[in-house]
């Protein structure tokens, strides 16, 4: 029998500590593919130069519907968790800041396409055709899902185990191979999928596997990674120390970093990796650098172990603005920013109002949909349930 | 290559590995959409043979040779169940299902639930389990408590050829996902399987032998044990009434009751160590079910609480009939 060789307790080690966090990308990186300075001027880079015939397909009614987007799902957003904080919600998730990489990747998509969200990406199931009150019944504790997904654009459940979708999300895309419903040669009918990931669900075992049987069988997809530099409380310079836009290669596909605050870049290049992956040239990556400006949750408090200084970086940096100056330099009237901001007012105080009125569910859910077909455990327990609960009732009368 | 197993004639003597492969042919053959999954079953036929001869026959957008990564197999076949296909991934082995637990169990078992009811998940996840063949580690455990535990998941485990014929073809066919264990020291010796007669239910037990004095209960290999067991015991005057459980989740208790309302004495028997395991449950279900007619109380006999040992001691760990035959002499000393 030999004897425990680690229990020397003197040995432990101090861990190593992660290098410090810089907001790297944003500002002077020239493979970061940026359409409009922080300022709001349309001054594309170098890196963005490839993607620049897909903004042609844009119209001066996109760009506004994209303005409006971002501006109304910020407004839904805080109002989501002004909710849970007066106890409607158990949890919101805030998406403040991260307007521009989703409403662009969004607009990205076909209709004929699969979206495989997180949790966070609320204005993409708007765009998709989502009732964004669905997302509170969720969050309400009324139900585990939400919506059918076929029915609200092909805008699946959220995932709240990280990266599980980015497997299911390949899976799919497999299954449109093996069916025949994409790289046809017609990009009004091929089908393709994007899936939502972040900078702490890249940790994950099941991201590396999705990127492999990907890159494996050729899928037909996006892996759209919003890099928003804190997973909870901890910075992404923990969860990697390379671009994480770079561990494509790795992998075997294309990887490109964008701006993720230039709705623009997100859309331009979500638009090319779409239109590759419906065409049969297999997946890709896109990493969009943007921030968390708000909460991981309800339930965090970002003051315990963010740098106040970082978050002025980035709030100088806000999407929302950035688009609105961009809106402005090309003339675009004022009524119409007012507008929208009316709209927003009143899409959260409706929201609000629909949010109390969500009531349910039966007690028969518990039971109701564990299995497809006939289970006498459930069953019994059910009927048990049922009776359990009747003598309460009897013994009243 | 070896062609996959002719299922045209009425009956054939097979090894299980042979009635498994015919069971995936002929669900293959009756529904397109049924695909297979996994590692080294493509050319080379899976580490056991089961799959042999299916790629040849149905090509590789059938038969799918993966990555090496059990998340990934489970997680893949969500999707494509999403999409309507109905895949069969065989895990090589049962200490390798783990990687893939938390696609099984926190994402595979809940789809449905979570979508209220609007997709079905029709997925069969194939795991050779079980000791009795002198393999290293992780290469011959009994990890179907965890699967029966969960809520969502059928779990079930053949004992014989003709058994594992029908139930891959049922598991395959059920709307909802199956753990299917197929218990490997079982692999190799042939049974009659009857192609031309359909086969007892998924989830329904079985006695496979009628006897008066103490009913025995297991599964997978373990009823080959208890065969031999209710052999000795006879010898010496003792009749025992053998239970092939067939189904782990759900548990068919109707065969059960029914024989400790004649026997009055239950001995539940299994491979996996018997802490929170099926063989628990079943005690305490009968205990609950059958008070009064108990003449003894339930015994188990189990692996020990202990990882799988090397396998040079393994035959001391795993129950053997005689170990079978010391539970039910206690029982009778009630």
């Amino acid at each position: 029998m030999s004897a425990t060789r680690n229990d020397a307790t003197a040995l432990v080690s101090a861990a190593p500590t992660p290098a410090a966090h810089t907001p790297f990308g944003l500002d002077g990186a020239d493979t970061c593919v940026r359409m409009i300075s922080p300022g709001g001027v349309f001054e594309p880079n170098a890196a963005a130069e490839q993607f620049l015939p897909y903004l042609d397909r844009l119209t001066e009614a996109d760009h506004r519907r994209f303005y409006r987007d971002m501006v109304v799902v910020r407004k839904f957003d805080t109002e989501a968790a002004n909710l849970q904080r007066q106890g409607q919600l158990a949890l919101w998730v805030p998406s403040h800041g991260q307007e521009a990489a989703q409403v662009g990747s969004a607009y990205a998509t076909r209709p004929q396409d699969h979206v495989f969200p997180s949790y966070r990406e609320h204005v993409v199931g708007m765009i998709r055709g989502l009732d964004v009150v669905d997302i509170l019944r969720m969050l309400r504790g009324v139900t585990l899902g939400g919506w059918v997904p076929e029915e609200h654009g092909n805008f699946h459940l959220y995932t709240l185990v990280l990266a599980s979708q980015t497997l299911h999300s390949t899976g799919y895309a497999m299954g449109m191979q093996l069916d025949g419903s994409t790289a046809t040669g017609n990009p009004e009918t091929d089908q393709a999928v994007i899936v939502y990931y972040g900078d702490g669900a890249s940790s994950q075992g099941d991201a590396s596997e999705a990127l492999v049987f990907a890159a494996s069988y050729q899928t037909p997809q996006v892996f759209f990674l919003q890099n928003n530099h804190w997973a909870i409380s901890v910075p992404v310079a923990r969860q990697s120390r390379t671009p994480l836009y770079l561990r494509a290669s790795g992998f075997g596909m294309p990887g490109t970093q964008i701006d993720g605050n230039d709705v623009l870049a997100s859309f331009a290049v979500t638009a090319k990796s779409l239109d590759d992956a419906r065409a049969g040239h297999g997946p890709s990556l896109i990493e969009a650098l943007t921030y968390r400006v708000g909460a991981h949750t309800t339930a965090d408090d970002p003051t315990k172990y963010r740098d106040p200084d970082e978050l002025a970086y980035w709030v100088a940096r806000d999407p929302i603005v950035r688009f609105r100056n961009y809106l402005q330099g090309r003339g675009i009237e004022q009524e119409f920013l007012d507008a929208v901001d009316e709209e927003a007012a009143d899409f959260a105080a409706d929201t609000r109002r629909r949010a109390l009125d969500i009531t349910g569910p039966e007690q028969s859910v518990i039971f109701d949909n564990v299995y497809a077909e006939p289970h006498p455990l459930v069953a019994e327990q059910k009927a048990w349930l049922d009776r359990y609960e009747a003598s309460f009732d009897e013994g009243e009368n | 290559m070896t062609a996959a197993t002719d299922t045209s004639v009425a009956s054939a003597s097979l090894p299980m590995t042979k009635a498994l492969n015919a069971g995936l042919r002929r669900a293959m053959l009756d529904d397109p959409s049924v695909l297979l999954m996994g590692e080294d079953i493509g050319s080379l036929g899976g580490v056991f043979r089961v799959t042999e001869g299916l790629i040849a026959e149905f090509g590789d957008k059938r038969v799918l040779d993966t990555p090496l990564a059990e998340s990934g197999i489970i997680g893949t076949a969500i999707g494509l169940a999403m999409r309507g296909f109905r895949p069969v991934c065989e895990i090589q082995f049962d200490g390798f299902v783990f990687p893939g637990f938390d696609q099984i169990t926190s994402q595979l078992a809940r789809m449905r639930n979570r979508h209220e009811g609007g997709l079905i998940m029709p997925v069969v996840i194939r795991i050779p389990y079980g000791g009795h063949i002198g393999s290293i580690e992780h290469h011959q455990e009994s990890p179907e408590a965890y699967f029966a535990h969960t809520p969502g998941l059928r779990v079930v485990s053949p004992s014989n050829p003709h058994d594992a014929y029908w139930m891959m073809q049922e598991a395959i066919t059920s709307n909802d996902p199956v753990i299917f264990f197929e218990p490997k020291s079982r692999y190799w010796p042939k049974g009659e399987v009857r192609f031309d007669e359909s086969g007892t239910p998924l989830h329904a037990s079985r006695v496979v032998r009628a006897g008066t004095d103490v009913t025995v209960v297991g599964h997978g290999a373990m009823v080959s044990v208890l065969s031999q067991a209710a052999d000795l015991a006879q010898a010496e005057g003792i009749s025992l009434e053998v239970i092939d459980l067939r189904s782990i989740s759900p548990i068919d208790y109707a065969p059960i009751l029914g024989s400790v309302q004649k026997t009055g004495r239950l001995v539940v028997t299994q491979e996996a160590p018997g802490f929170v395991s099926v063989g628990s449950e079943i005690a305490a279900t009968v205990a609950e079910r059958a008070f009064y007619t108990l003449e003894a109380p339930v015994l188990r006999v189990s692996g020990f609480d202990t990882p799988f040992p090397p396998a040079a001691v393994e035959t001391h760990f795993l129950p053997s009939p005689d170990r079978v035959l010391e539970a039910v002499d206690r029982v009778l000393a009630y």
